[in-house]
């Protein structure tokens, strides 16, 4: 099992705290009409997980701002999706 | 009061430095506005950089440009599980300046840009993300930020903010993205001495080597991967459509972890240190999926307007020739006296149409559909092909013909004849 965290722990955040860019629109919706919940897997910073009641949990702090989330939930739309505000989110070293 | 410019640039990556290089250096009052805490902090590329884009722009950019390698080696890999069948074009005449293409690091490269930017005279603000088009009707007539009494206003905006394309399909000038139409892409730096690099991929001084790779490492799923030198570090990435993704159920990390330890790759990386693991989306839908790129005062160019050749892997160079292309057109209008309606920056798409932009676009159009449909291309036959070398060069007492023979017959099991017919034709329909 790959950690995802360690490999975001290498990385530069400046997370903007209580103001998260992306929020999932309605819980219901994940919990009670997405079988698949393709962001749990799809999200290469492994920002959303499965909870053990089946409900969807994001957090947004590791995000990587490259829009996979949004796009993959084509079905249901159900990502609420921005950029952080200027100057917050990841900050690439390298890029 | 209201500031206004002659034109906005959105997003400081190669497309809006092109554009707003140009027009500054044209004499336009230009604000370039860039979200990031300095231009390049969110953009994220392999990154290769061809030369001719920006020699059009910066001529002199070789000097000045912080540049890693320039290549002199281009490998192409096809994996299977443990081993690989490869290709390699190595040449002298790719040593000689000036160099065709270089390894860049983003962050940097872009930061750099724009300082150019601004030493042409455009104004650049960090640290500010724009949230709305401004519209009167149909005609975009400036931006929203996030800043506090954030509207500022100009007489043509180009939108230059990535992938994601946020303001058009906000103000409703496209869709969403569909997943069969970008590849989510991941990679990590690894940092090692200079020496170490030279040693393990046969390099001098400033040489450079570029391997990109097709096969098991995507888990058959459409995609490549990629191994690049730089002076002090390897990028290493492997992307894969969004759409099979999302079907496979594996992740992202999980593909490039499989693929870092692939017993051809692991030696070229050991004893790296991990610097950064970023994940980005490219826009692979080619022609047939191109969205509209100007309008009553606005304008798309780069990642936004999905201005990549994906079979070549070239973007950044097309990005900067769209930026360019779209500043050219203002600068024009302007001179002129016409105004930015969409009437009149309909020029800029028929500059496009002339160049090998829309030219090696539409080349390739068939592709992405043909491979949406025919995964054997990164199963089946990378998986036959080694198989296929494996059988020739081992000696273990089989003659040859037999050793044919067993071959044409792996490829008839997995194929059938009229399978590999019908590939055959495809891949000509996909590349004529």
């Amino acid at each position: 099992m790959i950690k995802v965290e360690e490999k975001l722990f290498q990385n530069r955040y400046r997370v903007d705290n209580g103001r998260p860019h992306i929020s999932i629109k309605d819980a219901d919706l994940c919990l009670y009409k997405c079988e698949a919940q393709p962001c749990t897997y799809c999200c290469p910073a492994a920002c959303y997980t499965k909870e053990g009641d089946g409900s969807v949990v994001l957090i947004t702090d590791g995000c990587l701002e490259c829009g996979t989330c949004r796009v993959i939930c084509n079905e249901h739309e159900n990502v609420d999706w921005e950029y952080p505000r200027g100057g917050f989110g990841i900050l690439f070293k390298f890029g | 009061m209201a500031e206004k410019f002659d034109v906005i640039v959105v997003g400081a990556g190669p497309s809006g430095n092109a554009a707003a290089y140009t027009l500054a250096k044209a004499g336009l009052s230009v604000l370039q506005i860039e979200r990031g805490e300095s231009p390049g902090s969110k953009n994220v590329q392999g990154a290769i950089l061809y030369a001719d884009a920006l020699e059009r722009i910066i001529p002199e950019f070789r000097d000045e440009a912080p540049l890693e390698r320039h290549l002199i080696e281009q490998r192409m890999w096809v994996l299977d599980d443990d081993s690989y069948v490869g290709t390699t074009y190595r040449s002298e005449n790719f040593d000689k300046p000036p160099h065709n293409r270089y390894t860049i690091i983003r962050a940097q490269f872009d930061k750099w840009f724009s300082t150019k930017v601004q030493e042409a005279g455009a104004l650049v603000i960090c640290e500010t993300t724009v949230t709305n088009l401004l519209l009167d009707g149909q005609r975009v007539i400036g931006v929203q930020t996030d800043r506090e009494g954030g509207s500022i206003y100009a007489d043509v905006v180009i939108l230059a903010d990535g992938v994601n394309s946020l303001l058009a399909r906000k103000a409703g000038f496209h869709g969403e993205l569909k997943p069969k139409d970008v590849a989510l892409a991941v990679k990590e730096i690894f940092f090692m001495p200079e020496e170490t690099i030279c040693q393990r991929f046969n390099l001098q001084g400033e040489q450079g080597v570029a391997i990109e790779m097709l096969g098991k490492i995507t888990q058959g799923m459409i995609g490549t991967g990629f191994l690049y030198t730089n002076r002090e570090s390897l990028t290493i990435g492997v992307g894969c459509l969004a759409s099979d993704f999302k079907a496979s159920g594996i992740a992202a990390y999980t593909v490039l972890e499989a693929m870092k330890a692939h017993p051809a790759i692991a030696p070229l990386l050991e004893g790296g240190e991990v610097k950064e693991y970023a994940a980005h989306l490219i826009p692979e839908g080619g022609y047939q999926a191109m969205p509209k790129i100007y309008g009553e005062g606005w304008m798309i160019v780069g990642d936004s307007g999905q201005f990549v050749n994906a079979v070549h892997r070239e973007g950044s160079n097309l990005a900067m020739t769209t930026g360019q292309a779209a500043a050219q057109t203002i600068i024009e209008l302007k001179t002129e006296g016409r105004a930015m309606t969409a009437k009149h920056l309909a020029r800029y798409a028929a500059k496009l149409k002339d160049s090998f932009v829309m030219k090696d676009l539409k080349k390739y159009q068939r592709l992405p559909g043909i491979l949406h449909k025919n995964h054997q291309f990164v199963t089946a036959y990378p998986e036959l092909v080694n198989r296929a070398a494996h059988t020739m060069i081992s000696v273990d007492g089989v003659d040859k013909r037999s050793k044919e023979k067993a071959i044409r017959g792996s490829f008839l099991r997995a194929r059938s004849l009229f399978g590999l017919m019908g590939d055959a034709y495809k891949l000509w329909r996909a590349f004529e």
